[in-house]
């Protein structure tokens, strides 16, 4: 091991060589313990560097963090430079370069966490725990954090503690909680009461609840388990495909592309190896659809992606799960390991010649990794990085070869048109919109959780059904969708129309609008990856404006800023992700127009409007020790 | 010989080549469109956005996007102008730049390009950011103050000088420019000879010692604006 005590004999020693064997800086011992597990992590993944979201995870549980050794010792056995591995785990919320408490507790502060108390929960786990959010409680037992959307806006305000995951929080559980935390030291013991359906499963054992509203006639309707891949084993792969095209599927995450066309481009490009990838990183604020039917039918899931490897010459399928869905883990790897067993999974399907398997990829706690190629870049073991199109994926996705990425909602409905056929789904719907889309309903509203209705259901049909009353806004689309007034609860979901992901949040006349779309802003200042300038700053800089705003030093020319600045930044961004982020702020500003304005100083007077006076002179007045004349 | 392949910029009629960019396209044309994080000579992350231009309607960013015959782009457009200047005020006030004593002056790029677009002081609010200054490295100093994460340092310590020097941490407003040790530059395999210390178009990475020694009226932009020297190519046609 060298040691260099000063830059000349680092230069000496280094002169023209290029990087590669990674030495230890600084003349440190690495601990030989977290070398071992390191190289053992390592290990267990082939040392395979595109495998490192899986190593860190696993290094990650047993230690609880990666320090600087831990980065060397991974870097040194991967044959990487230390810098790309702290490139990649400092991406990742979940994991963490020091030590946390042995529990962590993720409260969920989304905006309908807010609107049901998450705010005297919050003080409840501060004086239970005697810490703040952000720290750990000095034995080092318990960390407490903020986190957005979980998933469980039906059932919120909602913690994760650990993988466990916790819902109808009140600060009379905390109490609870924490004293269980304490005695135990074990998440487990905080589930009391089972949930619904495969909550209750052995593998699962978790207190969330379906609450399925509303069955429709495609995803929850009666089904003969495996007739769709059977029935698509019986046809060629292009014949499969144009079933899925005569039905005229499109994508359900949110994006709406039509999912045969996808399938064809891939079938059709260049690539000997190719995949199937299940985006399962259901993360946009307010949607927990795909949530449920992870629970309820991952078989039906597992049998869309084997028809979508048949169909596009694929023998391998990745299904990539949020960090925030750990909880469903077991359950879904045993789910393949039965298919395996009966021979739905593995080297000849249903008895043909084609063979396919599926894989869990876990995510670790980032918004950006639901858009397609960033979730891509995660599973090459990178930051969740958008890529540069083109290459598009089914030309060049993982790893290089063509690959088809599609939502868990539309995996999960391929097997029903197989069955079926094209035409049926085809026939239900809209003009532009075939089948059922599931919306995942949460707000002021009696009945939060699952409705399936045709496309092209109206939203005051959606607010009665789900018990809405007095309500004022309607957020379609979560963070990154619309919000819609009173005028227009008389449109339909659809793709043409109102188009969404799953997420519909309802807001009665109570609620602060502003406060809402700041959350949402928040949210995107938070889970933007950084690559691009117009999101990394636009949309900071839009929250800047807002918040001045909200304060009442808002200027008239501030809404025009508001308005230039979010088309610009919808226009030069990268990805979807800046696409839409100015979204709550333009479609606010558009439907709700006079909350803003209320809130302007009409005539500021000598000084503009957004000039803070007091803090200006502030520093002064803490060096003079007195007042400052000018604030009299 | 092939026919011509040709695509449109502003209604001009531009030649393109196979494997070209929108960009290579304009530049050989004599077409200068604004562009900070793209070099010559390497792949480009298409970072900075100021580049966007409309794609039969749709935005791209012409550093990346190939030049396909037929396509209709737009380019000289006051969304799009509005967007680039809103962008590079948006690096400025998101930084902590200050013009008058940074050894970059006239020589710098996104100052360049502001004199160009016609910025003499941003709209946006300043934000300043905490940025740190890393003078650890006997030649060469790092100012993360003045960085605009285009990204060309970490593209060409690897496909340049075969070495890994630097790459981003963070995520969102956290993204900055970590480099290949516990955190101290002079702890890198970094020299002062390496084509990534070239090529930062800001004072974010600085060779110690230089500062100033190129007199004001010769450094890169003080003769013209930035793109002239694309531009002078239409003139010679």
């Amino acid at each position: 091991m060298l040691v260099y005590h000063d830059s000349e004999s680092l230069s000496a020693a280094h002169g023209g060589t290029a990087g590669g064997e990674q030495l230890p800086c600084g003349g440190r011992d690495m601990d030989t313990s977290i070398r071992k597990s390191a190289a053992r992590a390592c290990a267990h993944f082939h040392n395979d560097r595109t495998r490192l979201m899986d190593i860190v995870k696993e290094f990650h549980d047993e230690v609880g963090y990666l320090g600087d050794d831990a980065i060397d010792a991974v870097a040194e056995a991967l044959s990487v430079h230390r810098v790309e591995v702290e490139s990649m785990l400092s991406f990742y919320s979940f994991f963490s370069r020091s030590a946390k408490g042995k529990v962590v507790i993720r409260l969920c502060d989304d905006v309908i966490d807010r609107m049901n108390g998450v705010d005297a929960v919050a003080d409840a786990f501060r004086r239970e725990l005697g810490i703040e959010f952000g720290q750990t409680t000095e034995d080092g037992a318990i960390s407490l954090e903020y986190t957005p959307c979980i998933g469980m806006s039906d059932q919120a305000p909602a913690a994760l503690v650990n993988d466990e995951v916790v819902t109808y929080l009140s600060s009379d559980r905390v109490r609870e909680i924490v004293a269980t935390l304490r005695q135990t030291g074990n998440p487990r013991k905080l589930v009391h009461r089972l949930g619904d359906g495969n909550n209750a499963h052995d593998l699962v054992r978790s207190m969330v609840h379906n609450n399925v509203r509303r069955k429709g006639e495609v995803v929850f309707a009666e089904y003969a388990p495996n007739a769709g891949l059977a029935k698509a084993l019986s046809m060629s792969p292009v014949e499969v495909i144009n079933e899925v095209k005569t039905a005229r599927l499109r994508g359900r995450g949110g994006a709406g592309f039509p999912a045969g066309m996808k399938w064809e481009f891939t079938r059709a490009a260049e690539g000997e190896r190719k995949f199937v990838v299940c985006n399962s990183d259901e993360g946009e604020p307010g949607t927990f659809k795909d949530r449920v039917l992870l629970t309820e039918m991952p078989d039906r899931i597992f049998e869309g992606m084997t028809i979508a490897g048949y169909a596009i010459g694929a023998s391998e399928g990745l299904l990539y799960l949020r960090g925030e869905y750990a909880y469903l883990h077991r359950l879904l790897a045993d789910g393949i390991e039965k298919r395996r067993k009966a021979g739905l999974l593995g080297a000849r399907v249903l008895g043909k010649d084609f063979s396919f398997d599926i894989r869990i990829a876990m995510g670790a706690g980032a918004y950006i990794c639901g858009e397609e190629t960033a979730l891509i870049s995660s599973l090459e073991g990178l930051s969740g990085l958008p890529k540069t199109r083109p290459p598009f994926p089914a030309n060049k996705g993982y790893l290089g070869c063509p690959t088809v990425v599609n939502n868990v909602e539309t995996l999960c409905v391929v097997p029903n048109i197989l069955d079926r056929g094209a035409a049926w789904f085809a026939g239900i719907g809209a003009k532009n919109s075939s089948g059922t889309k599931l919306l995942s309903v949460a707000g002021d509203c009696a009945r939060p959780g699952i409705y399936e209705y045709p496309f092209g259901v109206k939203i005051s049909e959606i607010l009665a059904d789900a018990g809405a009353e007095d309500t004022r806004a309607v957020q379609v689309g979560g963070a990154s969708g619309q919000m819609i007034n009173a005028s227009d609860f008389g449109r339909t979901i659809s793709y043409e129309d109102l188009a969404t992901g799953g997420s519909l949040m309802i807001f009665d006349s109570s609620r602060d609008l502003l406060s809402i779309v700041k959350t949402f802003m928040e949210f995107f200042v938070e889970e933007n990856c950084g690559y691009c300038t117009p999101c990394r700053v636009g949309n900071r800089i839009l929250l800047d404006l807002l918040e001045r705003i909200m304060q009442g030093r808002g200027e008239e020319e501030d809404l025009g800023r508001l308005q230039r600045l979010g088309a610009s930044v919808r226009l030069a961004s990268r990805c979807g992700l800046g696409q839409t982020s100015p979204n709550p702020i333009l479609s606010s500003l558009e439907k709700f127009r006079p909350v803003y304005e209320r809130l302007l100083k009409k005539d500021p007077g000598a000084l503009k409007a957004s000039f803070d006076l007091a803090a200006a002179v502030a520093d002064s007045e803490s060096l003079a020790g007195r007042r400052s004349t000018v604030l009299s | 010989m092939a026919d011509k392949q040709t695509f449109t910029l502003d209604g001009r009629e531009i030649e393109t080549a196979a494997g070209r960019s929108i960009m290579e396209a304009a530049d050989e044309a004599g077409i200068y469109i604004p562009r900070l994080c793209t070099m010559k000579g390497q792949k480009t992350l298409g970072s900075c956005r100021v580049c966007t231009v409309l794609v039969n309607g749709r935005p791209q960013a012409s550093c990346t996007q190939p030049a396909t015959p037929g396509i209709v782009v737009e380019s000289d457009t006051e969304a799009l102008n509005e967007a680039r200047r809103g962008i590079v005020e948006m690096l400025f006030v998101d930084g902590n730049h200050f013009c008058m004593f940074c050894e970059k002056s006239g020589d710098c790029e996104l100052q360049a390009l502001a004199y160009r677009l016609g910025i003499a002081a941003p709209q946006l609010p300043y934000r300043y950011p905490a940025g740190d200054v890393d003078a650890t490295h006997p030649d060469i100093l790092v100012d993360r103050n003045r960085c605009i994460l285009c990204g060309r340092c970490v593209t060409a310590s690897v496909a340049a000088d075969g070495k890994h020097v630097f790459d981003f941490i963070g995520r969102g407003s956290d993204r900055r420019i970590g480099v290949d040790s516990r955190g101290r530059l002079a702890d890198t395999d970094l020299t002062s000879a390496d084509r990534a210390v070239e090529v930062c178009p800001v004072g974010a990475i600085l060779r110690k010692r230089t500062a100033f020694a190129t007199p004001v009226g010769r450094r890169a932009y003080d003769a013209g604006p930035i793109g002239s020297d694309i531009e002078r190519k239409e003139a010679r046609r």
